[in-house]
């Protein structure tokens, strides 16, 4: 077997040195009842990399991939052209096949990486300090409500209404089990966000204000103005970012006001992969920096002054504080942040403003051309790269109608919140640069079509 | 004034109603070098062995248990800029916090410096 | 105060350093061995790496006046800048691909290649989540053709695919059992665990809501069946066993424990972290087990990517499947594949106790999985248990005589080799052996861990190391081990040749510096 080295003279060798009969033997100490004794029946056997191969190509003939079609699906997970160079790095066996650099001495290259990365979010967010990655943008949000709550030792969270109901859906599955009490009401579609009305609830027992920019819909919220009434009740305000290619156009959350800026990385290197994995962004204020969750990398100085990268404050991590932790999390997400970063060098800040710019560019486009169809209305007044429409039918059967037709037109609300009847006619478009005038043009023609 | 020292390796110096504390030179050793300390605040009500602070060194977080039960009147400031002040004067510049004593026969049973020396003694 | 547990690293100045060759490099490098600046000293806001249409000021504009007028700070790099920055870190890690990674509790095995490409099928990694169902019928198969494979190896009931690393399956697996125990209205507040268990069990149930409360261990290293027993009643929902333990040992008691704990009203949660040493040898589901996670990244071998993505579906039994997170993967009967989420759960799964994350899990890993799994197939998940325990019980008897083995006397080991710090001489401890490996060119065992062992070193080679490769390990384990006996003062040094000497870790956690921030002298830098 091509990944197992050991040939048979080998093991026999091997088990005279141990003293042992067989290798069957060296599994003595399980209960015989349980133990099994041949290959478990029913299952295939081993296969060469041909046959594997074959399997999975088969596998993956059977899905429309966003490259073979117009493509315009965001809510939460965007497509970006993604530089050939960022793969071939991410494929060095030095990165892809590295441990947690717990042994700093010899794993430099994976630490000062995390110290760029960090400092890279920290800079697009606009905060002090960042870690260094974690699951997703669902968790990290929800590991900010917990953070929140170890801050401001209140428990009642109010989430805006533009918040990705997924997030809203992890978040109250984890608040249920540890008593915060999560406050939320799906959204209209509005043209804008409705702040005052988030902003009164806001009281003397909330923890936090989780607020999504932009949002579900993709609308641009006021984020300066919730920052102010949440610090006037003593509650944190945390950002969710779900397209950090955003940043890159708009002002960032740090800088208006947000006590912690958690994210979706995805968007940058990582790619669409159906869901996962994906990379948890989390970043806030120094004086925070303690009752961060996640890892942290740290520059100090080697035994000869060398300046050097450590993983630090892990006297906040459960293999050290075990059921006192901040988190139970004990890994990040390595090698997605890995990809984030190098995407992000390779387009530095020149590169990131033209990208945002473009997908703005086109998005505008797109709203322009699709709200012209006949039974399409723009929803949204402002908007980055992606926008709502509200469809004069079902707008889950148009995607699926279009989808037959082989065209990607994105993601209906329908599927999203399936208990609000009356979104059931709106239609999340993300336009990326991706996406030319051609799809634009297909995608207008397709939802004229299954709409007539 | 009269100094009384726990099994936990905290040391108090009582002054009439009021105490401070702080952990003992055994202690900061065993410890290694802190990168950390967390003080209570003023104002917190302490009891009697439960936990009053913590202490980290790089790989390792300790709690400080109170010696007595009481109300915090003051926190040693310096420690969060210069946690190291615990290695160098644990039992001086490096105390941790004051209070009042809510009880002053919770005193009892605690060892003096005498016993306390013969107790870390035995530990080795 | 409690005590402490000390491994922080902090360095000594080097008295007599021994790799001095009195050669000074004016850039820093040694030869092969080069030093990198960081992105922020070499890249500038006006170099990009990549070629996009200049915005026109005269473009349309509807971000609501929030433009971002102010400099972001983020340098950039022409192309071969970056793959010569990235490649040049890259020189500085060690990894799998470089030699034998023995850290116990990790296991670094081969990441095959073949999986690598099979994720980066278009297919697959060009594949949104919300697309229309019937356009991803091929992606839901590797999902549902996974979690066959992990109901058949584990024979358990029902598994939860969307977890998003080990410790997520965990709490993912206890929050079944609350939801269980909470549906049967007999909700309990304490979950019991090992002393010896891996911080993340604690931490999991403290993080559900639970009290922790630690069962012993004996002196063979394994759980004090009539401590556990003796502790079950109606306040304990659970207890989380690592089977095979931290110790790397079997549980022989394990069916007597989850019959114990069932008797009690309780439920058995196994941290399947080590599954690797078992698979093919013995069901989960066959020990009486009710949960367990599985990280693919041990057992089935996705990549660990110097920390992360990991993926740990869990799999759950009889009494626990009706509870299993949305969304996952419905096979009907004609073969269609359809994702259960919160729309259609009601009819199908209205008992969910909520969702784990966004999304559907870590596709990524699960084609990794999937085509790892088919590679070996029954009979080769078979011998990679085999081979694993073969390996290190190997190394075990090869350095039990210059070692401090505490369980050796107990019988084999499972997929690991424990050692503690009883015979070093005064002044050595772990921590140094550790290092002066570093100087061997291997990457150290896992230090400090189980706990339960004083300078426990937890070696775990992998069915993936050929005699050839565990016998030039061993030689260099046997020649640091007896330096440390012997108490060669070296080793506190150590290591001397690595790209970088001790790291002061302690300087690192009093004054945290975890952004670069511009040298005040008015260095060169990105605007």
């Amino acid at each position: 077997m091509r990944y197992l080295p050991l040939t048979d003279p080998d093991r026999t060798a091997m088990l005279e040195v141990i003293g042992a009969s067989s290798i069957d033997a060296l599994f003595a100490d399980v209960p015989e009842a349980a133990r099994l004794t041949g290959p478990i029946e029913g299952l295939p056997v081993h296969a060469g990399e041909a046959a594997v191969e074959r399997h999975m190509a088969r596998l993956a003939a059977r899905n429309l991939s966003a490259a073979e079609a117009p493509f315009f699906l965001g809510a939460g997970a965007y497509r970006h052209h993604i530089p050939a160079s960022v793969d071939h790095l991410i494929q060095r066996g030095e990165f892809l096949t590295a441990y947690t650099p717990y042994q700093p001495e010899i794993a430099q290259g994976t630490l000062q990486m995390l110290f760029e990365f960090q400092t890279q979010v920290a800079r697009l967010f606009g905060c002090d300090v960042a870690n260094a990655s974690m699951y997703d943008g669902s968790t990290a949000a929800w590991e900010a409500v917990v953070m929140a709550r170890r801050i401001t030792k209140r428990s009642r969270v109010l989430l805006a209404d533009g918040l990705h109901p997924h997030y809203v859906s992890t978040m109250a599955t984890m608040a249920r089990f540890t008593g915060d009490a999560i406050v939320y009401a799906p959204p209209k579609l509005a043209a804008s966000c409705d702040e005052d009305a988030l902003v009164v609830r806001i009281d003397e027992d909330t923890s936090c204000v989780v607020v999504q920019y932009p949002d579900i819909l993709g609308r641009l919220p006021d984020l300066e103005a919730i920052a102010e009434a949440a610090h006037q009740s003593g509650a944190l305000l945390i950002a969710v970012v779900t397209e950090p290619v955003s940043l890159g156009a708009i002002r960032s959350p740090g800088e208006l006001g947000a006590d912690v800026v958690v994210g979706e990385g995805q968007a940058l290197g990582v790619g669409l992969q159906f869901g996962g994995p994906y990379l948890g962004l989390f970043a806030t204020r120094e004086k925070f920096v303690r009752q961060m969750p996640g890892r942290l990398t740290g520059e100090t100085v080697d035994a000869e002054g060398k300046r050097s990268f450590v993983l630090t404050l892990s006297t906040r991590e459960q293999h050290i504080r075990r059921e006192r932790a901040t988190s139970n999390i004990c890994t990040n997400s390595g090698l997605c942040a890995l990809a984030f970063s190098v995407h992000l060098t390779l387009l530095g800040e020149k590169g990131l403003r033209a990208l945002a710019a473009e997908n703005h560019r086109l998005a505008c486009l797109a709203a322009d051309r699709l709200g012209k169809v006949p039974g399409v209305e723009l929803v949204n007044t402002s908007f980055f790269n992606e926008f709502a429409l509200r469809l004069n039918g079902d707008a889950r059967k148009a995607v699926r109608a279009l989808a037959d037709r082989g065209l990607l037109a994105g993601v209906s609300l329908g599927r999203l919140y399936p208990d609000q009847p009356e979104l059931g006619g709106g239609l999340l478009v993300a336009v990326t640069e991706t996406a030319d005038e051609e799809d634009i043009d297909s995608l207008a023609a397709g939802l004229e079509d299954v709409l007539a | 004034m009269a100094r009384f020292f726990t099994a936990e390796h905290e040391w108090i110096e009582v002054d009439g109603d009021s105490a401070t504390v702080g952990i003992t030179d055994y202690a900061q050793a065993q410890l290694g070098d802190l990168v950390f300390v967390e003080v209570p605040a003023v104002g917190t009500a302490l009891a009697k062995g439960k936990e009053a602070a913590v202490v980290e060194s790089v790989k390792a977080a300790s709690d400080v248990y109170s010696p007595v039960s009481g109300t915090v009147t003051e926190a040693n400031g310096a420690l969060e800029d210069d946690p190291a002040l615990v290695n160098s004067a644990a039992e001086g510049e490096g105390w941790f916090y004051r209070l009042t004593i809510a009880d002053e026969g919770e005193l009892d049973g605690l060892m003096d410096e005498g016993a306390y020396k013969d107790f870390v003694a035995g530990l080795d | 105060m409690n005590a402490p547990n000390r491994s922080g690293s902090k360095p000594v100045t080097p008295e007599a350093s021994t790799n001095e060759t009195g050669v000074q490099t004016v850039s820093g490098n040694r030869g092969l061995m080069l030093e990198e600046r960081l992105i922020f000293e070499i890249g500038t806001g006006e170099t990009t790496g990549v070629d996009l249409p200049q915005p026109s000021p005269e473009a349309p504009n509807r971000l609501g006046g929030l433009d971002r007028s102010a400099a972001i700070g983020l340098p950039g790099l022409s192309e071969p800048e970056t793959v010569r920055h990235y490649t040049r870190l890259s020189r500085q890690n060690y990894a799998i691909d470089c030699g034998i990674f023995p850290l116990g509790s990790c296991t670094m095995k081969h990441n095959p290649r073949l999986n690598e490409k099979v994720a980066r099928l278009h297919g697959f990694a060009d594949l949104h989540p919300l697309q229309p169902e019937a356009r991803v019928q091929g992606a839901l198969a590797v999902i549902d053709e996974l979690a066959e494979w992990l109901l058949a190896l584990t024979g358990m009931q029902a598994v939860a695919m969307s977890p998003k690393a080990g410790a997520h399956g965990e709490l993912c697996g206890i929050l079944c059992i609350r939801a269980a125990l909470e549906a049967r209205g007999d909700p309990r507040a304490v979950i019991l665990v090992p002393e010896s268990a891996h911080g993340t069990n604690p931490a999991t149930a403290a993080f559900a809501g639970y009290q922790v409360e630690g069962i012993p261990a004996t002196a063979e290293g394994r759980v004090d069946l009539a401590a556990l027993t003796a502790r079950l009643g109606p306040d304990v929902a659970g207890v989380m066993i690592t089977n095979p333990n931290t110790c790397g040992l079997f549980e022989p008691d394990m069916i007597a424990i989850s019959d114990a704990v069932h008797a009690a009203g309780g439920l058995v949660y196994c941290d399947g972290a080590n599954f690797n040493a078992i698979v093919g040898r013995v069901r989960p589901g066959d020990l009486g087990i009710d949960a367990m996670h599985i990280n693919l990244h041990k057992t089935f071998s996705t990549p660990h990517g110097g920390g992360g993505p990991g993926s740990g579906p869990v799999v759950l039994s009889e009494a626990l499947a009706p509870f299993a997170p949305l969304p996952f993967v419905s096979r009907q009967p004609d073969g269609h594949l359809h994702l259960i989420e919160e729309e259609n759960a009601g009819e199908e799964h209205g008992q969910a106790f909520g969702r784990m994350s966004a999304f559907h899990g870590q596709m990524g890993m699960f084609t990794r999985a999937l085509a790892y799994i088919l590679s070996h197939g029954a009979d080769g998940l078979r011998q990679v248990s085999g081979d694993a325990v073969l390996n290190a019980n190997y190394v075990l008897r090869s350095l039990e005589d210059v070692l401090d083995a505490p369980f050796a006397h107990s019988g084999p080991c499972m997929h690991e080799a424990l050692f503690g710090d009883a015979g070093f001489a005064e002044g050595i401890a772990t921590l140094d052996v550790a290092k002066a490996l570093i100087d061997e060119g291997f990457h150290p065992m896992t230090m400090y861990f189980p706990l339960v062992v004083h300078g426990a070193m937890l070696i775990e080679p992998t069915e993936c190391e050929s005699r050839a490769s565990l016998d030039q390990f061993i030689a260099s384990l046997r020649a640091v081990a007896e330096r440390a006996n012997a108490g060669d003062p070296l080793l506190t040094q150590a290591p001397l040749l690595a790209p970088r000497r001790r790291v002061d870790e302690t300087a690192a956690a009093r004054k945290p510096r975890l952004v670069w921030t511009e040298p005040t002298g008015g260095d060169t830098a990105a605007a």
